[in-house]
């Protein structure tokens, strides 16, 4: 201990200087033709194969919707007592995956973490694609779904008014609020990108296409100004937004007096369990295009790294939450509560739930150490174990809830048809259309947001003897 | 002198290209000093404390959207109680109806206003930094491209009142500006 105190200021400078945030040296100029080349160059036949692939498959999940609505909710497995079941589980999934990347653009950005720079984008269209897929869920799950619009308050002669009191219309404030809300902060980030593409543009309706859409972005300083101050505003709307919409997806089973569903500490659990099983979604799409695209460079395994380091905080979290769900139901000597968790653990559905405790708490333990977090094939191994305990969490939570009514009369299990299952494996095959066609035509790599964390993009770069002396002059209490 | 866009047409600004973030913060400080007023500099991102160098005051964009939250805040309130409490009491489980239940609320006016407040910093932006527009008289100049790319560009209007072709020329010059170019507009 006492050399670190030895050390010159130099050397401790160095010990604390951080790793580039861009590896190899790159130029700007080489960000730009890296990132933007993904859009421009011919489509690779790998991509033509993926796309045809989750093409089909979407359009499964769509021919399951079609038949669902023209036949109806019977084509499901719901039944008394379990009225509840992949529906709500689907979109709770897939809600919960939505929520990595609007924490990745706004709490990252407001606490300053400069690495996300490089993930955000694809991050942020990863929410938006996979609220999509969570918005079907709750829309075609009501039955008939052309009186979906009684969800919305519109005056109307039929004496229909939403009960505001609600959690369920809370939740359709909240998810709809959260995806437009992440719409546009998507778009604000992508304007000065699409003002790349439309002047790197060759053919003329490139030049159209970017053109509109980039909306004549100039990038003079008069326009950063407003541009940084909206993009501020935006973070800090969407970081009580981000946290409070999976609290409010909570409480459509908090608020209720199912035992196992009426707990407090669902809010705080729902968001850690939304941010973890996010993260791992993000990686899991994040690192395979990394190696597609080789933008090892700009993702660096430091990326890697400290996404795993988030995925072991909140999975710890959420196995927190699971043994405390326990202690209460013990603690709170409500018999019925006690009953729902001892039959989640043992009763028919053990198996979901030790599936859960698996992949969720015990796979990522692994996370504690470096080589797991550095090992790309170790880190996406354990990513789709999070996924998959992620799906039956929320499985868990709604089915062994509801299976064992109060009666045992009215006791049953739950059954999916293949109706169920089809629609929920198309929705997979949604989300990844819906991502290939992003990779291919916007740029997937935030441009201008990696370019401003260079060394060079520092105005005093250059200023003082050289980048590497400044740290060591503030160390020394000189003016920066 | 190098000169872009319509020859015939009234000049637009005169334009310049630096060789980089440290350069176009350093001439910004002098172009502010030597008093000029329609200028901007132009990069391929956002240059932190280039408001100072310029001399540009705060974005009084927080002031719009803080009206627009209002306003998301104000709808919902109004949207809930009028005809939750007053005219058109749904009466469940026997709860009561009164302003007390106002908790019950909070979750849609957060909403609310977080919806109407991110409108406003998005459109709001656009409007204040004069967007959506189809063209602009500065992409005349065909090297201002690279602006996007890795170029760093600082341009002095015409309509500045300090605005002089062989001053202005002189002062760009003395920057180590290259590439001084007049811009027409079309």
């Amino acid at each position: 201990m006492a050399d670190v105190f030895m050390q010159s200021p130099e050397a401790a400078a160095k010990r604390i200087e951080r790793a580039p945030l861009v590896t190899s040296n790159r130029s700007m100029a080489w960000i730009t033709n890296h990132v933007a080349s993904c859009t421009e160059k011919r489509a690779p036949l790998w991509w033509w194969i993926a796309f045809m692939l989750s093409a089909s498959l979407a359009t499964v999940s769509v021919l399951c919707i079609g038949y669902l609505i023209s036949t109806g909710v019977g084509v499901w497995g719901l039944n008394h007592p379990v009225g509840w079941a992949w529906d709500i589980t689907n979109f709770v999934f897939w809600i919960g995956i939505g929520h990595a990347g609007t924490l990745i653009s706004a709490i990252l950005f407001l606490t300053r973490q400069k690495w996300r720079t490089s993930i955000n984008r694809a991050a942020e269209a990863m929410t938006l694609f996979a609220v999509v897929c969570a918005g079907i869920f709750p829309a075609v799950h009501v039955g008939r779904i052309w009186m979906v619009w009684f969800l919305a308050p519109v005056p109307n002669s039929n004496a229909i008014w939403q009960n505001f009191r609600s959690p369920l219309l809370w939740d359709v404030f909240a998810v709809s609020t959260y995806f437009t809300v992440s719409v546009l902060f998507w778009y604000t980030g992508l304007v000065p990108d699409l003002a790349t593409l439309r002047d790197r543009a060759k053919t003329k309706l490139r030049r159209f296409f970017y053109g509109i859409l980039a909306l004549g972005w100039r990038g003079g300083n008069r326009q950063w100004k407003h541009y940084e101050m909206a993009y501020l505003i935006l973070a800090g709307l969407s970081t009580p937004l981000v946290l409070s919409v999976h609290s409010v997806v909570s409480f459509d089973f908090a608020t209720s007096v199912i035992p196992g569903w009426h707990t407090t500490i669902f809010p705080p659990y729902f968001v850690a369990g939304a941010i973890f099983g996010g993260f791992a979604m993000v990686l899991t799409i994040m690192l395979p295009a990394r190696a597609i695209f080789g933008l090892h460079d700009l993702i660096t395994d430091d990326h890697v790294d400290k996404m795993c380091k988030i995925i072991l905080l909140t999975g710890s979290i959420v196995g927190y939450a699971y043994a405390m769900e326990f202690f209460i139901a013990w603690y709170g000597g409500n018999l019925f509560e006690q009953y729902a968790f001892i039959n989640r653990a043992t009763g028919p559905y053990w198996w979901a739930y030790w599936s859960m405790i698996f992949c969720n708490v015990v796979a990522p333990q692994l996370f504690w150490m470096r080589f797991f977090r550095r090992h790309v094939l170790w880190v996406f191994v354990v990513c789709m174990f999070v996924n998959a305990g992620m799906w039956f969490e929320r499985f868990v939570i709604i089915v062994t809830s509801l299976h064992r009514d109060f009666l045992p009369s009215s006791w049953g299990m739950f059954y999916p048809t293949w109706v169920d299952i089809w629609t929920f494996v198309g929705t997979f095959g949604i989300f990844l259309s819906l991502f290939l066609v992003f990779i291919r035509w916007l740029p997937m790599i935030c441009i201008f947001e990696v370019k401003a964390v260079l060394p060079e993009a520092d105005p005093h770069h250059g200023d003082h003897d050289g980048h590497a002396a400044a740290p060591a002059a503030a160390l020394k209490g000189g003016a920066h | 002198m190098e000169s872009a866009g319509n020859p015939r047409a009234p000049i637009f600004a005169m334009a310049a290209e630096v060789p980089s973030a440290t350069a176009l913060y350093h001439a910004a400080e002098k172009v502010r000093d030597a008093g000029y007023s329609r200028w901007d500099v132009y990069s391929p991102f956002p240059i932190h404390g280039m408001d100072h160098a310029m001399g540009l005051k705060k974005s009084w964009l927080s002031a719009l959207v803080f009206c627009g939250g209002l306003t998301g805040l104000t709808i919902a309130a109004i949207l809930q109680f009028y005809p939750s409490s007053i005219e058109y009491p749904l009466i469940v489980a026997g709860k009561p109806t009164n302003f007390f239940t106002v908790p019950a609320f909070f979750p849609i006016m957060f909403e609310l206003t977080v919806l109407l407040s991110a409108f406003t910093a998005t459109f709001g932006m656009l409007a204040l930094n004069g967007l959506p527009r189809w063209n602009h008289p500065i992409f005349n100049w065909d090297h201002f491209k690279k602006v996007t790319d890795d170029g760093f560009f600082l341009a002095i209007e015409a309509t500045d009142p300090k605005f002089d072709e062989e001053a202005t020329r002189a002062m760009l010059e003395g920057l180590g500006a290259s590439n001084i170019t007049v811009v027409h507009e079309d």
